[in-house]
């Protein structure tokens, strides 16, 4: 490190933060470290364990996508559970039938997946508030009973998928693989997500999902724009489809049911809608918390899931990172103003 | 011809279930602006109650009427204590609720009743009706439920509460500087709506046979009736849920395997909604920026 640089470090130690750190630089070495926890995790953990994780992460991708479109551009979609199928299908079906790698089904069911989400965005340009939630309720319903209809889906029995193995040479196995895989995966997508959301297509969502007369007098094309967030959430969601099918290695119309649409809400709203973060947080309930609601009661574990969701929505209605986010956004402001206040001191005595 | 005016009645049979629960999700969103996924288990757990009654000798109608007032103050309690510390957040965490009430109302049913299918007598003889045309049962179930919406119409339109509540649901701010009580009202909203859904729910109960997720599908097409007719519009509710009674009857005799008549039915309805977006009988919104 050269001395400029390192006097530019010791000058933003200097000024304001947490314990000397501003607040920016505090979330950048959190997000290394989630990162390093993440890649450190799996040898730490049991085979079965790891292969949670790899659902939690595939879970935060799905619930990504859905938070694209309902948070950041105000569409509600109870429909998404069809989307992942679709993506979860399109990889199945090109690894069995075409014998595709599976590493390589994942463009092709981003491409469905975004095909198909502005292929359904066009109609949903009429529909509002409950009409599209009833639309997409409507096609999460239909998505068993068509997959089950015809045989190129592998009907009812669904498709088994040959297992997704390492690269030779390489000394992790199977899954742990897979983890690292769909790990990689979820870290372009936050990235992706995240590049998008803080630039033009971002602001111009949230323009539309504000106030959508006043977003189209300025300019924006709310049609446009409305059918890109379609598609680029149903993107992300056929994406993560795709890996649960690589993962899990068998898809089944039965897996696709209504049930997973609405999990993908709940998961949204629980972590927060309009946050990145927050999706993580809804993998994480989507996979455990049923499972440790079966812990606490095996009569009826789905009475104390609905009790999960009653006191969170209630503790927490923006979701967790939602009513966290205003708290660092406020202590942000507070050290960037005595920054700012510190700059102004430091000016004057250098001036004198 | 004779098959299909068969159709036709006992597609205006189930048509009379859905409309019933449609209406009940009508009164629900016109006072909150909110979309009751519950509303189906609602009325599933209050045909357990009837079914209770029935099975502990109590007579018919009796045990008709005391599921009624149950359901009624049960509506009125889950406004009160579980959609009320909702009622200012975030539409999605409100709709989060109802799911998770539609879970929990669903787990305690299998808990309590467990998941075998019961059977629930019908006071209806189920005997064929001129000329097999239709069958009593089937005439019973639409006159109940017409019988229902004249007494919700007369009780809307002529009674001073009536009145009350749809100034509380129209303007709520107005409302209360009327000296309406806006809370209550909504309650007794939520309330009538599940008395509603309890009629229902027993009038299906003898032809689907009740178990916990009896009326998981009922959702779907009440929602869509309701939608059909516009959310705003309960006369369009009613007309909706028939709509789509006739039209998922027809269709399933008619155009498709019965595998798919869901979907196809939903197809159709979809592809009229994209012409009238706010339903057939439902108003747009108009927005001032």
């Amino acid at each position: 490190m050269n001395d400029s640089a390192a006097a530019i470090a010791t000058e933003k130690l200097a000024i304001g933060g947490i314990a000397g750190l501003r607040v920016d630089t505090w979330r950048r070495l959190g997000i290394a470290a989630l990162i390093v926890l993440a890649a450190a995790l799996p040898f730490g953990l049991s085979n079965y364990h790891v292969f949670e994780l790899t659902l939690v992460m595939i879970y935060a991708i799905a619930v990504l996508g859905l938070n694209i479109l309902t948070g950041y551009n105000g569409q509600i979609s109870l429909g998404h559970g069809g989307f992942f199928a679709a993506g979860a299908y399109a990889a199945a079906i090109l690894m069995h039938r075409y014998g595709v790698p599976y590493w390589a089904t994942l463009p092709a069911a981003a491409f469905v997946g975004f095909a198909l989400g502005v292929l359904f965005g066009l109609p949903a340009l009429r529909f509002e508030g409950p009409y599209l939630a009833l639309v997409t309720l409507a096609m999460a319903v239909a998505t068993p009973q068509t997959l089950k209809y015809f045989s190129w889906t592998g009907g009812q029995q669904g498709i088994h998928l040959a297992k997704a193995m390492p690269p030779p040479g390489l000394p992790i196995d199977r899954d742990r693989w897979l983890y690292f895989f769909v790990l990689v995966v979820l870290l372009i997508a936050i990235r992706v997500a995240a590049n998008m959301l803080n630039g033009r297509t971002g602001r111009a969502w949230m323009a539309i999902r504000d106030h959508s007369i006043a977003a189209a007098a300025m300019g924006i094309h709310t049609a446009r724009y409305k059918t890109l967030a379609f598609g680029t959430s149903t993107l992300f969601t056929a994406v993560a489809g795709a890996l649960s099918a690589i993962v899990v290695g068998f898809v089944a119309p039965e897996s696709f049911s209504l049930f997973l649409s609405l999990s993908f809400l709940v998961g949204s709203a629980v972590g927060g809608i309009a946050t990145i973060g927050g999706a993580i947080l809804g993998g994480f309930f989507i996979e455990f918390v049923p499972n440790f609601a079966n812990d606490i009661s095996d009569a009826a574990p789905w009475a104390i899931y609905g009790l999960a969701m009653l006191l969170f929505m209630y503790a927490m209605p923006r979701g967790v990172v939602g009513s966290v986010g205003p708290l660092v956004a406020w202590l942000r402001a507070r050290t960037r103003r005595s920054a700012a206040g510190e700059q102004v001191l430091s000016n004057s005595t250098s001036a004198k | 011809m004779h098959l299909f005016l068969q159709q036709i009645f006992s597609g205006l049979a189930a048509g009379a279930i859905y409309a019933s629960m449609a209406l009940a999700l009508v009164m629900i969103y016109r006072a909150t602006d909110l979309v009751n996924f519950a509303q189906c288990d609602m009325a599933m757990f209050s045909t357990y109650i009837a079914w209770m009654l029935v099975n502990a000798d109590v007579p018919y109608w009796a045990a008709f009427a005391i599921t009624l007032v149950v359901s009624f103050i049960g509506g009125m309690l889950i406004e009160r204590i579980v959609i009320r510390p909702v009622e200012n957040a975030p539409v999605l965490a409100a709709v989060v609720v109802t799911i998770g009430l539609l879970l929990i109302l669903n787990a305690l049913a299998g808990w309590l009743f467990t998941y075998t299918l019961q059977e629930f007598p019908s006071p209806f003889p189920d005997r064929p009706l001129f000329g097999a045309l239709m069958t009593t049962r089937d005439l019973g179930i639409i006159a109940v439920t017409l019988v229902m919406l004249g007494l919700l119409f007369v009780f809307f339109r002529f009674t001073t509460i009536g009145l009350a509540m749809r100034a509380a649901a129209q303007n709520p701010a107005s409302a209360r500087l009327c000296g309406i009580k806006v809370g209550r009202m909504l309650a007794i909203g939520w309330g009538l709506a599940a008395a509603i859904g309890a009629t229902a729910g027993i009038m299906v109960a003898p032809i689907l046979f009740l178990d916990p997720n009896m009326m998981g599908g009922v959702l779907l097409y009440a929602f869509t009736g309701a939608l059909l007719g516009g959310i705003t519009s309960p006369v369009g509710a009613v007309i909706g849920g028939l709509i789509v009674g006739v039209t998922e009857n027809l269709v399933g005799t008619y155009l498709i395997a019965s595998q798919l008549k869901l979907t196809v039915a939903l197809i159709l309805i979809i592809v009229v909604l994209v012409f009238r977006p706010n339903g057939l009988f439902g108003t747009a919104i108009v927005r001032r920026v």
